[in-house]
């Protein structure tokens, strides 16, 4: 069928910020479809509140809406655009929520608009829990036995229905609080007790255990003929009663026969038909008893998923591009197959390699956080990796993940019972059991780790834990060896399971170095296979590749110029799609500029890794063994290392001494920007400030630093990324605790101590720069004070309260900074600014997470731009005098937080970055654009109702001005008994609650609990303060109260509610930056 | 970890490309026709298809034997397969299913195979080059002298390898499909007789027939059409099977016979090819096959799209097609005839396999019509 003529616009609704579940995946398939759709001349309206997504690149639609995604936004931007159609299977969950939402608002029939793709009636059936098991019946399928109960005789019923173990889960408690495993009838009655009590609505859903069960998914497409066809088979070695996010996980399945995986392909095509997802893909999830094979099904989304995007990168089939041209009409066998160019779309992929995922986790960041894997997703990222085989694959995720380790490195600690120690290791899942498991395989039999007992502990399936236990056995059979013993069989073997040489250099005690020459002596290289779709049967045109250790090599470099692009690896706090973005950039620049491009990363969620983002793409770790096999295929001219994070540049080093030819500012200027002598001598040699600092190799030498700088002071490890383990400390007691037990510090891991700046305020600058010139792109003033993490911190460009002089001075040290680094590309500068005084806080010459905000605001790719210097370009060359900066509005950039997920973390920003993503809010005024911002964030500011005002006596007199607005505005005044008399004395009038700590009810967590306060803004100093307050920012944090733990972020908050911003107003991109030019 | 000594294998092509890998299953030599299978799971159903005999299959799946082997999934009493060329073998089998490991299985009956091969270059080197003769050895045997011996063999071309796995004589088969939930095979209460002219039949077909309510009469390739008219069926099912259909021209004059008379008649892969003879089609050697459980076919009919399962090595040429015949399907890969009817009576074929095992069900209508029209003409008759 060819496309649908009566439709001609075609709005898609984005997924907003990057947050725990929802990560890039949603850019890459967004992309996709706006790619797919523009392509066949549909008008392209687009909603994301996300500018770090390429997906909100002004080019990628007609009309690109950078506001809240909620359906109220989306209605106005209906009145405007006046869409004929909605595709909202393309922004995860929040999508299809707010397609949802807009139609039972009654918006979609106002406006005569359709969905696209999926029909809400089917959302809703995937969705509803009852709606959907009534589904599963109509066409025999099973889920887990279960029911709803509201009484101990209706539990009990129930569970003489479904025998132990059973779970327990009480409806609307938070965090899954009063339910739990109950393995006979006592622990039954028990754990049904608290659960009937813990729910307000006196509900608990009772549930067949299926934990330990195999754990598959399934991604199916199908079209308006209905065809359906199955892209790729997910196998879970992590097994049920782990988020899939969280699990290890393999492609193709690989423990199923022929009869189970065709059950499990046919279950899946009729869920797909009886739902009713009329186009498009879907992922189905599926759980199997190891004992007997029972089929269960888990659930299913109807929409383009986390799953999908690892299917598109694990198959080379895009299923989000083929999913939007299926839901405009097209068939599948209308869809050519882009891999072959011969095949069609109508097929189901074969691979000959096995795709191995891994999640990544960032428990270090949340402190309290409970660390244990279970069915609520906590990884902040993934890797994923190709290999012929399953062990060579896993050995390539490992190293992937860059969690320092190289492969199965973890041994017992001393002294503990090492028995105990790996039963709980394995049996309570953390981020590290598969290396857990690893030591228990290489500890065996005689220690009591046979492999079944492996297998009865963590639930894993023999077969992944025998091909574990070969890696481990070929582990021991090498250590302690001379590197020069190896035979080229030992070699062979040895990579070919999967064996870094970073871990053959531990195990045969040598460097990585003496290894690498000794393999490459034997003449053991990788070669690299093509990612086809077809299992070779058709040829593959497009060049996606992936290196394993065999006998012939596709890789077919070209002899044109080409330039490396070496991407971030897997998201993680600090490092995420802001410099995948950066990456894409440089792809597409290079590519315009004339150059092949070659991309190399390993994350699957990314639009760096879509197959046409660059001319080739090698899907590897981001490793020097990794990155120097596709460097002696392909013989780059250039290499660029400055866009990725601090995962290519970590590598920079070591690369250029191996003769890569790195472009761009020179990793020496890198490094001397982050090697603090190096850079103290630059700052003074410049006549620039910075506050006063010291280095510190042990507590005793840190006691002296701080005693000559002055407290407070902050207080870092040398490297590190995104304020690891960064902390003010305001007095000697917490220093030398935060020596013992925040950090290892020796002589080669100093620590840094800076002065902090009280109330200053902070100021982040991207600029461009090719060694002659350096041109500003945006300036950005935080709105935290210094001392929050700038990741973490709110920014508004152009600064809303900063004097043309200080700018004008930023300008000029901007300037000299990037002239003194020789600076080709990005720079990033963090400046303070207390009173008067501009100090430099950090200088990174290379691709900030700020850069794609500022692009976004300015409408000048500095990503681009940057690309283009690095590839050879001048400034004169691009053109580029000055980078306007926005006169008819402001831009908000907010961070946005996961600590709904990590219950019991406090969620105070400090100089450890925290944030997931970010959120960008656009208006004429600053106030709006602030509201906006919260808004986009999830953060609804209230316009009536109870403000609580308890702030640190530092920030007692710039709290009133707030409070006067609040009140002025209707809000009634709710205060601690310091801030009140600080109010009072300035003629505003509140009510004083108690503290917690006062000891007297009901207090201000009571208060909150009860409903009564809808605005917090709640500032504290000091560790006493900040532990008694902790409940109410976790009480404020469970109930969606809106909080505000800075005095900037309460006042800016203050003002946009007492101004009554109109926050779901509208306006694209290309209408703000066209009133500009 | 391996349970056995690790043994040099040599994979040898008669075109003078060597692969080395380590031996599996029995030591030996074998010689075959080498081809490729891309399919993710079934690499029991398919060593144990008839029609694989005399070749050397290359699992483009890079683990093979992860699974084990058990006695429910067999598509004949035995491996058919020459030998066996996979990536990697399994180092242990795990399914809930498995009776034996599958090296212990190739060892049982005798199976040659090699291991550790780029199962990829070789694939390759296959679609590029076309189907090649070659031979695996694993007994120490002269690499030249076993090239030579290669080069000596016949290949399938112009040979009968019907004869060599059909049945030897009548018999009645009466299992249906396995249940996985029940965990056993459908019990058949079927009446209405068919025969099966079986030329390497597959077990599946066989189940999918009976599950269908028709009693199967399985009867030699070389049954005469008296004969199988004897057992007064109500449909005729012309089976898979190994080898050139041109060489089987006995079979094609008989079904010819059988043509003359109005009994529905189904065929699958080598049945469809001798059924287009008999209506006149030639049929030729394909390049390198068609070999896997992901090959779209479009049903011309009703403009669907069927993913099937596929092992055919020879093809019904697309020229000269007498009035009577119309094409129903055709392969989205390189639209070849994948299968066709007579405009006027219940007589249809399909080069792929709808019986699935291994594979996809999506054709598993195809054994409906036919029970339909055999219902039909019995209800008549």
């Amino acid at each position: 069928m060819p496309k649908r003529s009566d439709i001609e616009s075609i709005l898609i609704i984005g997924a907003g910020p990057i947050v725990i579940g929802q990560a890039c995946e949603f850019d890459y398939s967004g992309v996709q479809a706006c790619k797919a759709l523009k392509e066949e001349g549909y008008r392209v309206i687009l909603i994301n509140s996300n500018p770090a997504t390429i997906m909100t690149d002004p080019e990628f639609a007609d009309a690109t809406y950078i506001e809240p995604v909620t359906w109220q936004t989306v209605a106005r931007i209906i009145e405007a655009e006046r869409p004929d159609a909605i595709l909202p299977t393309m922004g995860g969950q929040t999508a299809l929520n707010t397609a949802l939402s807009l139609n039972k608002h009654g918006v979609l029939a106002q406006y005569g608009v359709r969905l696209i793709g999926a029909q809400p009636a089917a959302i809703d059936m995937a969705e509803d829990r009852e709606q959907f098991k009534r589904a599963m019946d109509r066409i025999g399928l099973e889920m887990a036995k279960g029911a709803f109960a509201h009484t101990m005789g209706e539990a009990q019923q129930i569970a003489a229905e479904i025998g132990y173990p059973i779970i327990i889960r009480p409806s609307f408690t938070l965090g899954g609080s009063g339910g739990g495993i109950a393995y006979n009838p006592d622990e039954f009655a028990q754990i049904v007790a608290s659960g009937l009590d813990a729910s307000p609505t006196d509900e608990i859903l009772i549930e067949e255990s299926i934990i330990g069960w195999k754990e598959y998914e399934m991604e199916v497409m199908r079209d308006s003929a209905d065809n359906c066809v199955i892209i790729c088979s997910i196998e879970n070695l992590d097994p049920m009663g782990i988020h899939t996010g969280d699990s290890i996980t393999v492609a193709p399945a690989l423990t199923l026969t022929d009869k189970e995986f065709q059950r499990m392909r046919d279950a899946s095509i009729a869920i797909l038909r009886e739902i009713g997802v009329e186009t498009g893909g879907s992922n189905v999830q599926f759980a199997v008893n190891p004992a007997d094979g029972r089929l269960i099904v888990i659930e299913m989304n109807p929409r383009v998923s986390r799953s999908s995007a690892l299917a598109s990168k694990a198959t080379g089939f895009p299923i989000a591009k083929i999913a939007a041209k299926l839901a405009v009409g097209f068939t599948l066998d209308e869809i050519r197959n882009d891999i072959t160019g011969k095949t069609f779309a109508a097929f189901e992929p074969t691979i000959d390699y096995v795709v191995t995922k891994m999640p990544r986790f960032a428990f270090e960041k949340f402190e309290g956080a409970d660390c244990r894997l279970t069915t609520q997703m906590k990884a902040v990222g993934e890797v994923m990796a190709i290999g012929r085989t399953f062990t060579e694959s896993l050995g390539k995720a490992m190293r992937g993940l860059e969690t320092d380790t190289c492969g199965f490195d973890f041994s017992l600690p001393e002294g503990v019972d090492g028995d105990q120690f790996l039963q709980e290791k394995l049996a309570v899942a953390g981020a590290d059991r598969l290396w857990w498991l690893g030591e228990a395989l290489r500890l065996g039999d005689a220690e009591g780790w046979s492999e079944a007992r492996v297998h009865t502990v963590t639930g894993i399936d023999p077969w992944f834990i025998r091909e574990i236990g070969c890696v481990v056995a070929l582990e021991e059979s090498l250590r302690g060896r001379e590197v020069a013993a190896l035979t080229v069989d030992d070699w062979r073997q040895a990579k070919r399971e999967g064996l870094s040489d970073l871990r053959l250099a531990q195990l045969l005690a040598a460097d990585e170095v003496a290894v690498r020459s000794a393999r490459e002596g034997m003449g053991v290289h990788p070669v690299f296979k093509r990612v086809d779709t077809c299992a070779a049967e058709f040829e593959a045109i497009t060049p996606y590749l992936y290196s394993t250790y065999e006998e012939e090599c596709e890789a077919r470099p070209s002899d044109r110029r080409k330039i490396m692009v070496l991407g971030g690896g897997p998201n993680r706090i600090g490092q995420g799609i802001e410099f995948d973005y950066c990456c894409v950039h440089a792809a597409f620049a290079l590519s315009e500029d004339g150059f092949e491009t070659i991309m190399v990363n390993c994350n699957p969620e990314t639009v760096s890794t879509d197959y046409d983002t660059s001319d080739r793409l090698y899907f590897e770790s981001l490793t020097f063994e990794d990155v120097m096999a596709i460097v002696a295929v392909e013989r780059p001219e250039g290499v660029i290392v400055q866009f990725g994070g601090q995962t290519p540049l970590k590598l920079a080093d070591a690369l250029q001494s191996a003769g890569v030819p790195i472009i761009g500012t020179s990793p020496d200027m890198i490094d001397l920007a982050e090697d603090r002598e190096r850079f103290q001598q630059l700052l003074h040699r410049l006549d620039l400030l910075q506050p006063e600092n010291g280095l510190a190799r042990s507590a005793d030498e840190a006691v002296a630093v701080a005693a000559k700088i002055g407290f407070p002071v902050v207080v870092r490890p040398s490297y590190v990324l995104g304020g690891r383990a960064m902390r003010i400390v305001h007095d000697e007691a917490s220093l030398l605790r935060y020596m013992r037990e925040a950090v290892s510090v020796s002589s080669d891991h100093p620590v840094l101590l800076d002065r902090f700046l009280n109330n200053a305020i902070e100021l982040d600058v991207d600029a461009l720069a090719d060694g002659a010139r350096v041109v500003v792109g945006g300036i950005m003033e935080h709105i935290e004070e210094a001392g929050v993490h700038s990741g973490d911190s709110a920014c508004c460009l152009p600064p809303h309260s900063i004097s043309q002089a200080v700018i004008a001075e930023v300008q000029r040290q901007t300037e000299a900074l990037g002239l003194a680094l020789q600076v080709k590309g990005l720079l990033n500068i963090q400046f303070a600014l207390q009173g008067d005084t501009l100090y430099v806080l950090e200088v990174n010459p290379r691709a900030s997470r700020t850069v794609p905000f500022v692009s976004k605001a300015t409408g000048v790719p500095l990503a681009k731009l940057a690309a283009r210097i690095m590839g050879g370009k001048t400034l004169d060359d691009l053109g580029l005098t000055e980078v306007a900066q926005p006169k008819g509005f402001r831009a908000v950039k907010e961070a946005v937080f996961p600590f709904v997920k990590f219950r019991g973390v406090d969620p105070l920003l400090s100089p450890e970055m925290k944030s997931t993503g970010e959120v960008m809010g656009i208006a004429t005024d600053f106030a709006t654009a602030f509201a906006k911002a919260q808004l986009a964030a999830g953060s609804i500011l209230p316009d009536h109702g109870t403000v609580f005002i308890s702030v640190r006596d530092a920030d007692k007199e710039g709290v009133i001005e707030a409070a006067r607005q609040l009140q002025h505005k209707g809000f009634t005044l709710f205060t601690t008994a310091g801030t009140h008399r600080a109010l009072a004395a300035a003629g505003v009038a509140s009510e004083t609650v108690p503290k917690v700590i006062d000891g007297t009810r009901p207090h201000i967590v009571d208060r909150l609990i009860s409903g009564e306060v809808d605005l917090i803004i709640n500032t504290t100093e000091g560790e006493g303060a900040i532990r008694d307050s902790k409940s109410i920012r976790q009480a404020a944090l469970d109930r969606g109260i809106a909080y505000f733990t800075t005095l900037a972020g309460g006042l800016a908050a203050a003002e946009a509610i007492a101004r009554g911003a109109d926050v779901t107003a509208v306006r694209s991109l290309q209408s703000y930056h066209a009133a500009e030019a | 970890m391996m349970h056995h000594r690790q043994h040099s294998a040599y994979l040898v092509l008669t075109d003078g490309r060597v692969f080395q890998g380590l031996a599996i299953g029995s030591r030996g030599h074998r010689v075959g026709e080498v081809c490729f299978n891309t399919s993710i799971t079934g690499y029991q159903e398919i060593l144990s298809d008839p029609s694989y005999k005399d070749q050397l299959i290359t699992f483009t799946t890079p683990h093979i034997g992860n699974v084990g082997v058990n006695a429910v999934d067999m598509e004949s009493e035995r491996v058919c397969a020459s030998g066996v060329i996979v990536r990697q073998m399994t180092r242990t089998c795990s399914n809930y299913r498995a009776d034996q490991g599958l090296n212990d299985w190739l060892l049982a009956q005798g199976v040659v195979g090699i291991a550790d091969v780029d199962t990829r270059a070789l694939t390759r080197h296959l679609r590029e080059r076309g189907a090649v003769n070659g031979v695996i050895v694993s007994d120490g045997s002269d690499v030249a002298a076993m090239m030579a011996l290669a080069q000596r063999w016949s290949g399938l071309v112009g040979r009968d390898l019907v004869g060599e796995v059909s049945c030897t004589a009548p018999s009645n088969w009466s299992q249906g499909s396995y249940d996985l939930d029940a965990a056993e095979f459908a019990l058949s209460d079927a009446t209405t007789p068919i025969a099966v002219l079986d030329f390497g039949c597959k077990q599946n077909i066989l189940r999918m027939l009976t599950d269908r309510g028709l009693q199967v009469h399985r009867l030699p390739a070389s049954s005469s059409a008296a004969q199988i008219l004897a057992c007064k069926p109500a449909g005729i099912f012309l089976s898979n099977g190994p080898g050139d259909p041109a060489a089987v021209g006995y079979a094609v004059a008989t079904i010819r016979q059988l043509l003359r008379h109005d009994i529905p008649i189904f065929g699958i892969c080598m049945g469809h090819q001798l059924l287009s003879q008999a209506l006149g089609l030639a049929t030729f050697k394909l390049k390198f096959g068609h070999r896997g459980g992901n090959h779209p076919v479009e049903n011309i009919v009703d403009g669907k799209v069927e993913i099937s399962s596929q092992n055919h090595g020879f093809s019904v040429r697309d020229d000269a097609l007498p009035e009577v015949v119309e094409v129903t399907h055709r392969s989205l890969f390189d639209h070849t005839i994948e299968g066709l009817q007579l405009r006027n009576r219940p007589v249809f074929s399909v080069q792929y396999h709808p019986e699935a095992s291994p594979g996809p069900h999506d054709g598993a209508y195809l054994f409906d019509r036919f029970a339909q029209a055999v219902y039909t003409y019995a209800a008549v008759d």
